[in-house]
């Protein structure tokens, strides 16, 4: 293989005139940072409504939860970003559509709100399956004391169900930083963005590339240890991950 | 107190758990449910605070119908304690947040009122030393009797009592049960899904026997324990009493 490699090309100014290409990066990575945030924040949000009305006796109440968790969950992510970046704003009314498209900063609101409906599907399930995993006898427990179901959620079944489903959350947090990679294809310039520029300026492919993947494994060992020390300070003395 | 008047419930379009069931549990009056295993005696007590809906007949609870979709069933809740046979404590909550929970949200109390309340009553069931541990760290027996002052807490008018003893280890179970006797002897409106012949005939005024869902004996307890009338109220007897 006849490649030059060139370790010093992040200190070298980039063709855009403001920094090197490291600061490139660096802008990428916030970006990448800002946008995961945002879509966890709502993958969390819809997932635990979501994942509230699937484990609810009523009919309806699972039954939207299903679709809604059918529909997100089985579309390719890529063809969702498409959908909102591409095709929503043709089916809404002219001017609706309109002001859509010339929304400031379109990629990065289609991007965290696409790929946080996404992972919410994720999260809807597995809230779902971790208020199924407690005992059917501590609803009926709230139940009996007089707590009203929002009550019984909010105080006994939730923060139970959360801890359980811990380690497969801290999963889909980390699919939830990758996936932001996906929003390359409606002209986020994030990370994996900025990475691939920094190859066509530059030709530095393997050097380019090995920072955004040590960029991206930095951030999820963030993600990895801030959640191992969340999960370790909510375990309960002497309960299964307690202790 | 408690009026159970011809209650017919079904589980899906043909099993008929609870065949034409009516009793009464007057103020003061400690009542023993027992019975076989899958005789419905469980069921039924779950009916009277509306944990499980019926179909047919009707409860009244101090004089409010139970089986009304006009009553305020959490509020109705609030005032019966009820006690299960898994305990059934919330593991995230210490001991005195057990107690303290539904005072202050269902209730209304203040924290401070609830905390004083919450204490005396673990005094009275001997725990006031464990009031800031988890449940997970305290035996059987003592969760058991947390579960009981926790239903205390809330100055119930009656308390429901399902199968308090089974899940426990003998030498447990005496310690529930004389927190039950004491609570008899003050006077408090009991109903107590119970195998523990020994509390039955100690402060049981009535003992109710069911089989496949009915109510075959309905008897004061001592023309239960000296005659019963029905042969499958006698051969439950012998088989429990024989050992």
């Amino acid at each position: 293989m006849n490649y030059n490699w060139n370790w010093h090309i992040f200190f070298e100014p980039n063709p855009t005139g403001a920094g090197t290409y490291l600061d490139m990066l660096v802008s990428g990575l916030l970006l990448t940072i800002k946008t995961a945030l945002l879509a966890w924040i709502i993958a969390l949000i819809f997932g635990t409504i979501v994942g509230i009305l699937r484990s609810l006796p009523s009919k309806a109440a699972s039954w939207i939860g299903f679709c809604y968790v059918e529909f997100f969950r089985n579309m390719p992510l890529l063809v969702q970003l498409f959908l909102w970046f591409f095709v929503l704003p043709e089916l809404l009314p002219s001017g609706a559509g309109l002001w859509l498209k010339q929304l400031p900063n379109a990629p990065f609101w289609t991007a965290a709100i696409g790929v946080g409906l996404f992972m919410s599907a994720r999260v809807a399930v597995q809230l779902a399956a971790g208020i199924a995993s407690l005992p059917r006898g501590q609803k009926n427990a709230a139940t009996a004391l007089g707590l009203t179901t929002a009550q019984g959620y909010r105080y006994i079944l939730l923060p139970m169900a959360f801890r359980i489903i811990m380690p497969p959350l801290t999963s889909e947090f980390l699919n939830t930083v990758k996936n932001t990679s996906v929003a390359i294809t409606i002209g986020l310039i994030e990370l994996t963005g900025q990475a691939r520029a920094m190859q066509e300026f530059s030709f530095q492919v393997f050097e380019a590339f090995t920072a955004a993947t040590v960029m991206y494994l930095a951030i999820n060992i963030v993600v990895v240890t801030g959640m191992r020390f969340l999960e370790r300070s909510l375990a309960i003395p002497g309960y299964i991950t307690g202790k | 107190m408690i009026e159970i008047s011809h209650v017919n419930k079904w589980y899906g379009p043909s099993f008929q758990v609870l065949k034409d069931c009516t009793t009464s549990v007057a103020k003061g009056e400690v009542v023993v449910v027992c019975g076989p295993s899958g005789s419905g005696k469980s069921t039924l007590i779950k009916c009277v605070n509306a944990l499980e809906p019926f179909q047919e007949g009707q409860i009244i609870l101090d004089g409010i119908k139970v089986n009304d979709p006009k009553t305020d069933l959490p509020k109705l809740r609030a005032r019966v304690g009820m006690v299960f046979q898994h305990f059934e404590l919330f593991p995230h909550l210490r001991i005195i947040e057990n107690l303290c929970l539904a005072q202050e949200k269902v209730l209304g109390r203040s924290h401070d009122e609830a905390v004083a309340k919450g204490d005396k009553l673990l005094e009275r069931v001997g725990l006031k030393a464990h009031a800031n541990k988890y449940p997970a760290e305290l035996s059987g027996g003592q969760q058991q009797r947390v579960a009981i002052a926790r239903a205390l807490a809330m100055d119930p008018i009656a308390m429901l009592f399902d199968e308090p003893t089974s899940a426990l280890d003998p030498e447990m179970i005496s310690e529930v049960l004389d927190v039950m006797v004491d609570l008899a002897h003050e006077g408090m409106t009991m109903m107590v899904v119970t195998h523990e012949m020994g509390f039955a005939s100690k402060v049981a005024h009535r003992v109710i026997f069911m089989d496949k869902g009915e109510i075959v004996e309905d008897a004061q307890k001592k023309d239960f324990f000296g005659s019963p009338r029905s042969d499958r109220a006698q051969k439950f007897l012998s088989k429990i009493l024989s050992h």
